[in-house]
C-alpha cells in the first residue's frame, strides 16, 4: 500500500507542476468565508432589496410625502387603514398623509444619514488614529490624550445643544452624529496601526524614502480596511438608533422631510387608538435594517478575521 | 496602580474644564433666552431680571465667576426658570431618581446579560442559543420609547399590576417599569457580546487542555472560561453606562420620575443656562469616574495588563 | 359638553349665587360623597415657584389659585365672587374701589389684613422681584404701576393703600368699570411678609409657605407631582369637601390618556383629533368648553416682511383661502369654533361682529382668494414662498400641515415650516424676525380689552409690529367710553380689513374627567377652577 501511495503522490506532483498555480488573496478567502455565512447573505439580500425597493417604490406611490387626503383627515381611525383601492399601501397618517411613500422617504433619509454618519467616522477616526498609532511617542500621547477628554464629554448632550444652537439641518445632523462616534474607531485604528508599523513592508517604504504622511495614508490606511470596514458597519446601526432619539426629542430632521425614527416615534404616541400600521410599518423597515447591518457586520468580521469565531 | 489612578485624576481636571466652558460658550451662542415666554417682558423689567442674574456682565467674567463658584463653593448658581430653586437643590433632588433606576438597570442588563450569554455559549446552536439571539437581537434594534409606552400600556392599562409613571419617593414598584425600560437594550446588547466572546474561549487550547484533565464542566467555566471571557464584556460597560444616561431621558420623559435627564432636555429646550451647565459638569465626572472604574476592572480581569 | 351636567351645575350655581353669597362645595343631599376626597389632575410640564406675584404659566396658575386667594374669586360661570373681600364700593366714574375684607387667616394662623394686599401688590411691581406679569397692574389701570415697573418711582407710590386692617383703597388712572374681574387674577393676590422676609426666596418651598387659600403646600417634586392639602385655618373650610389636590406631570398627552384609563389620574387633556371616537366611547367623561384663547396666525407687518406680505391683497387672499372648518372638524375635532375675528366670543359683555368672511361659503371665500391673488400679481407664473415658524407639537403641525396644503391647492403658495422650540419662537416673534408665524392668545381677565390692547403699536405683546393709528386712538376712546363695544367692532373690522393677524379658531378646553369628579365650572370661559368648590362622589 505505502508502494501505490508514493506513486500517486509522484503523479499528482507532477501533475502540479504543469498547472499554473492560480492564487488566492485575502480578499477572495474573505468573501468565501462571508458567502458560506448564509445569515449573512440572507441579510445582505434583504438590504439589497429594501435599497431597491426605496428607488423603485415611489413610482407607485399616488401621493406625495406632504399632500394631505382631505377624505380622509379626521377619520384616521376608521378609513385610513392600508388600501389597494384608494392608494394608501401602508394607510393613512393622523395628518392625513400617505405613509407608503414617506416611510419610503424615511428610508431614504435614515439610511443616508446613517451611511454619511458612518463615513464621517470612519474618515475622521482612521485618518486620527492612524496618525496617532504612525507617529507614536509625544503626539500619540497627545493626540490620545484628546480622545480620553472627548470621551468624557457626554456628547450626547452636546450634540442637542449643538442641534438648538445651529438649527436643525440635514447636515449638522449625520455630521453630528458622526463626530460622536469618531472617537472609538480611532482607538481601534490606532491599535491596529501599532502592529502594522512595524511589519517588514513599512520598513521597506521608509528605506526607500517614502514620506512619513504618505506612508500612513498609502500603506497604512489600506492595511487598516478590514477592520475598518467591519467597525463601520456595526456603527451604522447605531447611527441609526442616535437618529431616531434625536427625532423623538423633536430635534431631528425638519418637516415635512422624514426619517424612520420620526415616523416611529409619532407612531408609537398614537399606539392606543388602534392605527396600528402608523407604527408597524416604519419599525418593520427600521428593524430589518438594523438586523440586517449587524448580522453583515458579523458576517463581515467572522470574514475578514478567521479567529474570531 | 495607584499612580495610574493618580494620572487618571489629573487628566480629569481639564478635563472638566473644558467641559465647563465648551457647555458654556454653546449656551450662550443658542437663540432664544431663559427668559423668553408667550408674555414679551418690558424693557424695564427685562434690565432687573438680567442684573439678578448677573446676565448683564460681560461674558467672560461670567464664565470665571460661575467657575470660581463651583470650585471654591461647589454652588451653581440659581436656576434660571424656577425661582425658588437652586441647581444644587434640583441636582440634589433628581440625581438620587436617576442614580437608583440606573443602579438597578445596570444590575440587571449586566446579571441577567451576563448569564443569558453564558447559557447560550454554553448551549451553542441549541434552541435556547436560537432563542436567546432572537430576543436580544429583537430587543437590541426597539428603540426605548417604543418599548416605554408599550410597557405602559400592557403593565399599567390592561394588566394593573404597576404604576404607569411618578416616583413616590422611589418605592418599589413604581422603580420596576422605568427600571426594565432602560435595562432592555442593554441586556440584549450585553448578552450578545457575552455570547460570541464565551464562545470564543471555549473554542481555544487551554479549556481544551482543562477539559482534557478533566475539569467538571462548570467549574471549567466558572474558574477558567469566565474571567477571559469577561474582558470585552467590561470594556464595553463603559458606553453601556453611558449609553445609559441618555436614555434615562426617554424614562423620564415617560415615567415622570423627576430624574436629572428630563431636567436636562428642559433646560436646554428652556435655556435655563445653570442648570444645564450643573448637569453636563455632573455628567462629565460620572463618565470620567465610569471609564476609570472600567479601567481598574479590566486590570483586575487580565494579569496582563499592568499600569 | 355634556348638556346634562351643564344644565345641573348652571341650575346649582344659579340657585346658589348671589353678590353676596359666596361659592363652595354645595353638596346635593342625595350625594354619596367618596371616602377619599383625592383629586388628581394632570399637567403638563413642571410646576414652576408657586409665588403669587412669579406665576405665569398656566400650570403655575392652578396650583396657585388653590393656595392662594385673591380679594374676588369666581364663580362657576366666570363671575367675580367675594373671596378674601366681603365686599367693594366704587365710585361715580370707576376711579376709585374700596374693598373690605373679611375675617380670615393665613395658614400659620396670622390674620390677613389689607396690608398684605398692599405688599403683594407693591412687590409685584418691584422692579427687584422682576416679575414677568409686572405688567398686569398697569394694564388695568392701577396708578402709578408702569412708572414704578420702569423704575421711576418707588413702590410704595402704587395706587394701593390700606386705609385700616380691613379696608383697602385702590386707585385707578382710568376709568375701569371691570375692574373687579381682575382680582382672579394671582398677581393681585396677598403675599405674606414675614415669611418672605425670613426665607427670602426659599419661601414658597413646603416646609416654610404660608397661604391664604383653601389648602396648603404638602409636597412639591418637580417633573413628578405637587400635593396640596387642606388648610384647616381657612375662613370657609367648613364648606371644602376634597382633602387633597394631586397635580401630576405627564409631559406626553398620550401616556396622561393611558393613565387616566388605568385610573391614575382623575382628569386629563384630550390628545388632538381623539375627541370624537372618545365622546362615542364615554360619553359622560369627555368634555369640550369653551376657553378663553384664540388661535391665530401671525403676519409681520413690519418693513422686514417680504413684498407679498406688504401687499393687503395677499394678506386677504392667504387668509380666505384658510377653510376653518376642515381644521376645526377634521383636524382638531374638539368642539373648537372657526375664527374670524381676534376676541374670543364668550368675552363678557363683548359684541361679536359680523364679518363678511364668515358668512361666505368656502368655495366663495377661494373664489374671492384666487381673485385678490391674481389681481396682486402672483399665481402660477409667479408663485410665492413663504416662511411660517410653530412649536414643536403635534397639534401645531397637523394644522400647518393642512393649511399649506389648502394654500398650494388653491393658490400654488409654498410653505416652508419650521418648528422650534417655545422660547425661540417666543423671541423670534416679539422681534418680528418672521414672515408668518403661530400664535395663541389666552385673556388675562373677561373683557375684550384683554385681547384688543394686544393691536396697540406700543403694546409688547403686538408680535405683528402693526401701527394703525386709527386702531390706537379706538382703544384710547375705548378706555374712557361709557360703552366700548362700539369701538371694540371698529376695531376688530379694521384688522379684518388690514390682517395684521390670520385668526383660526377659539380654543375649547377638550378633557376627560371621572364622572365621580362634580363641581367643575364647565361655563366659565376662562377655566379658572377651585378644589375648594368641587367635591368627589363614590
Amino acid at each position: 500500500m505505502a508502494v501505490e501511495a508514493r506513486t500517486d503522490v509522484a503523479a499528482r506532483r507532477e501533475d502540479l507542476a504543469d498547472k499554473p498555480v492560480k492564487g488566492r488573496s485575502l480578499w477572495q478567502d474573505a468573501g468565501r468565508r462571508f458567502i458560506r455565512n448564509k445569515a449573512a447573505v440572507f441579510f445582505l439580500f434583504l438590504l439589497a432589496l429594501i435599497v431597491a425597493f426605496t428607488i423603485v417604490g415611489p413610482y407607485f406611490a399616488k401621493f406625495t410625502i406632504e399632500k394631505v387626503d382631505w377624505t380622509i383627515l379626521g377619520k384616521v381611525p376608521a378609513k385610513g387603514m392600508p388600501n389597494i383601492e384608494n392608494g394608501h399601501f401602508f394607510g393613512v397618517d393622523q395628518t392625513g398623509r400617505d405613509v407608503y411613500i414617506r416611510v419610503i422617504q424615511g428610508t431614504q433619509i435614515s439610511l443616508i444619514v446613517g451611511l454619511l454618519g458612518s463615513a464621517v467616522a470612519v474618515v475622521v477616526g482612521t485618518l486620527y488614529g492612524a496618525i496617532a498609532g504612525y507617529f507614536g511617542g509625544r503626539l500619540d500621547s497627545a493626540m490620545m490624550r484628546f480622545v480620553d477628554i472627548l470621551y468624557s464629554i457626554p456628547y450626547m448632550f452636546i450634540l442637542i445643544l449643538l442641534l438648538i444652537i445651529f438649527g436643525r439641518s440635514f447636515t449638522l445632523l449625520f455630521v453630528g452624529i458622526g463626530l460622536v462616534s469618531w472617537l472609538g474607531m480611532s482607538r481601534v485604528v490606532r491599535g491596529q496601526t501599532l502592529t502594522l508599523k512595524n511589519r517588514e513592508f513599512v520598513e521597506a517604504a521608509i528605506a526607500t524614502g517614502v514620506k512619513p504622511l504618505s506612508i500612513v495614508v498609502r500603506h497604512i490606511v489600506p492595511n487598516l480596511l478590514g477592520i475598518v470596514v467591519v467597525y463601520a458597519t456595526l456603527l451604522i446601526p447605531e447611527m441609526i438608533l442616535l437618529e431616531s432619539f434625536i427625532s423623538f426629542l423633536g430635534l431631528g430632521i425638519q418637516e415635512p422631510n422624514t426619517s424612520l425614527g420620526a415616523l416611529i416615534s409619532e407612531g408609537a404616541s398614537t399606539m392606543q387608538y388602534g392605527v396600528f400600521w402608523q407604527l408597524g410599518f416604519p419599525l418593520a423597515f427600521f428593524v430589518v435594517i438594523l438586523f440586517a447591518f449587524f448580522f453583515v457586520g458579523d458576517g463581515l468580521r467572522d470574514a475578514l478575521d478567521p479567529k474570531d469565531r | 496602580m495607584i499612580a495610574f489612578i493618580l494620572k487618571r485624576l489629573a487628566v480629569a481636571i481639564p478635563t472638566l474644564l473644558v467641559l465647563i466652558i465648551l457647555s458654556f460658550i454653546l449656551m450662550k451662542v443658542a437663540p432664544g433666552g431663559p427668559f423668553s415666554g408667550e408674555k414679551a417682558i418690558p424693557e424695564a423689567v427685562m434690565k432687573n431680571i438680567l442684573a439678578r442674574y448677573s446676565l448683564d456682565k460681560p461674558q467672560w467674567q461670567q464664565l470665571l465667576e460661575y467657575i470660581y463658584n463651583i470650585v471654591f463653593h461647589f454652588d451653581f448658581g440659581p436656576s434660571f426658570k424656577y425661582r425658588d430653586r437652586s441647581v444644587n437643590e434640583i441636582i440634589a433632588q433628581g440625581f438620587p431618581v436617576t442614580l437608583t433606576y440606573g443602579f438597578w438597570a445596570f444590575i440587571l442588563a449586566t446579571l441577567v446579560g451576563i448569564t443569558m450569554g453564558i447559557v447560550a455559549a454554553i448551549r451553542h446552536n441549541s434552541w435556547i442559543d436560537y432563542l436567546a439571539v432572537g430576543i436580544t437581537i429583537g430587543a437590541q434594534v426597539v428603540p426605548n420609547f417604543v418599548l416605554a409606552p408599550i410597557l405602559v400600556l400592557v403593565f399599567t392599562l390592561w394588566l394593573r399590576w404597576l404604576p404607569g409613571g411618578g416616583w413616590n419617593d422611589g418605592q418599589w414598584n413604581y422603580v420596576i417599569l422605568p427600571v426594565i425600560a432602560l435595562a432592555a437594550t442593554y441586556l440584549a446588547s450585553i448578552a450578545r457580546i457575552t455570547r460570541s466572546s464565551m464562545l470564543e474561549v471555549l473554542h481555544s487550547n487551554f479549556i481544551r487542555t482543562a477539559r482534557a484533565k478533566g475539569v467538571p464542566g462548570w467549574q471549567v467555566i466558572v474558574r477558567h472560561a469566565l474571567k477571559p471571557a469577561l474582558l470585552p464584556v467590561v470594556s464595553y460597560l463603559g458606553p453601556v453606562f453611558v449609553g445609559m444616561i441618555t436614555g434615562s431621558v426617554v424614562v423620564d420623559l415617560y415615567f415622570s420620575t423627576g430624574g436629572i435627564g428630563q431636567w436636562f432636555v428642559n433646560s436646554a429646550l428652556g435655556r435655563d443656562y445653570a442648570t444645564i451647565l450643573g448637569i453636563t459638569i455632573l455628567l462629565g465626572a460620572l463618565t470620567i469616574t465610569a471609564n476609570l472604574v472600567v479601567d481598574i476592572l479590566y486590570a483586575w480581569i487580565d494579569p496582563k495588563i499592568r499600569y | 359638553m355634556k348638556l346634562r351636567n351643564v344644565l345641573g351645575v348652571a341650575i346649582a350655581a344659579a340657585l346658589l349665587s348671589s353678590t353676596t353669597m359666596t361659592f363652595a362645595a354645595d353638596v346635593p343631599a342625595d350625594a354619596k360623597l367618596a371616602a377619599e376626597q383625592v383629586f388628581k389632575y394632570r399637567v403638563l410640564d413642571n410646576i414652576r415657584a408657586l409665588d403669587p406675584q412669579l406665576a405665569e404659566d398656566v400650570d403655575t396658575a392652578y396650583v396657585v389659585n388653590q393656595l392662594f386667594e385673591g380679594l374676588y374669586n369666581e364663580d362657576a360661570e366666570g363671575n367675580p365672587v367675594p373671596g378674601a373681600a366681603e365686599s367693594y364700593e366704587a365710585n361715580a366714574d370707576f376711579t376709585k374701589y374700596t374693598f373690605h375684607l373679611r375675617d380670615a387667616k393665613w395658614s400659620n394662623g396670622d390674620p390677613v389684613t389689607a396690608g398684605d394686599f398692599v405688599y403683594g401688590w407693591q412687590r409685584a411691581v418691584d422692579p427687584a422681584l422682576a416679575s414677568t406679569y409686572a405688567y398686569y397692574l398697569g394694564l388695568v389701570n392701577v396708578v402709578n404701576a408702569d412708572d414704578i415697573v420702569a423704575g421711576k418711582l418707588p413702590i410704595t407710590d402704587l395706587g394701593v393703600k390700606a386705609i385700616d386692617d380691613k379696608t383697602l383703597e385702590v386707585s385707578l388712572k382710568a376709568p375701569t368699570p371691570w375692574f373687579v374681574k381682575t382680582l382672579a387674577h394671582s398677581t393681585l393676590f396677598a403675599a405674606p411678609k414675614a415669611t418672605i422676609d425670613k426665607f427670602g426666596a426659599d419661601w414658597t418651598k413646603p416646609e416654610n409657605i404660608v397661604s391664604n387659600g383653601s389648602y396648603i403646600l404638602a409636597e412639591n417634586s418637580p417633573g413628578e407631582r405637587v400635593v396640596v392639602k387642606r388648610n384647616p385655618n381657612y375662613w370657609n373650610d367648613a364648606k371644602t369637601v376634597i382633602n387633597e389636590v394631586q397635580f401630576l406631570t405627564i409631559n406626553d398627552e398620550n401616556q396622561g390618556l393611558t393613565r387616566w384609563r388605568a385610573g391614575e389620574v382623575d382628569q386629563t387633556d384630550v390628545p388632538a383629533g381623539q375627541y370624537p371616537a372618545l365622546e362615542a366611547e364615554l360619553p359622560d367623561e369627555t368634555y369640550s368648553v369653551p376657553q378663553f384663547c384664540t388661535y391665530y396666525f401671525s403676519v409681520n407687518m413690519t418693513d422686514s416682511a417680504p413684498e407679498a406680505l406688504k401687499k393687503k391683497e395677499v394678506r386677504q387672499a392667504l387668509n380666505l383661502a384658510i377653510d376653518r372648518d376642515i381644521i376645526v372638524n377634521a383636524v382638531l375635532q374638539g368642539g373648537q369654533t372657526p375664527a374670524y375675528s381676534f376676541t374670543n366670543p364668550h368675552t363678557s359683555g363683548f359684541v361679536v361682529p359680523t364679518i363678511p368672511a364668515a358668512g361666505m361659503t368656502q368655495e366663495e371665500r377661494d373664489a374671492k382668494a384666487k381673485e385678490l391673488f391674481t389681481a396682486a400679481g402672483y399665481g402660477p407664473d409667479n408663485p410665492l414662498t413663504l416662511d411660517y415658524i410653530y412649536n414643536t407639537s403635534e397639534a401645531h403641525k397637523a394644522i400647518i400641515v393642512a393649511v399649506s396644503q389648502m394654500w398650494k391647492e388653491k393658490l400654488g403658495v409654498n410653505i416652508n415650516m419650521s418648528d422650534m422650540e417655545f422660547a425661540v419662537l417666543s423671541d423670534r416673534r416679539h422681534t418680528q424676525d418672521f414672515q408668518l408665524a403661530r400664535n395663541a392668545w389666552c385673556g388675562d381677565y373677561n373683557e375684550a380689552s384683554t385681547f384688543l390692547s394686544l393691536f396697540d403699536s406700543k403694546s409688547e405683546q403686538n408680535d405683528s409690529g402693526w401701527a394703525n393709528a386709527d386702531v390706537d386712538k379706538l382703544l384710547a376712546d375705548a378706555k374712557t367710553a361709557a360703552d366700548p363695544n362700539p369701538m371694540y367692532t371698529k376695531i376688530e373690522e379694521i384688522s379684518s380689513e388690514e390682517i395684521p393677524i390670520m385668526p383660526i379658531y377659539f380654543y375649547a378646553k377638550v378633557f376627560m374627567q371621572k364622572p365621580t369628579i362634580k363641581g367643575w365650572p364647565f361655563n366659565n370661559v376662562e377655566q379658572i377652577w377651585y378644589a375648594k368648590d368641587m367635591y368627589i362622589t363614590e
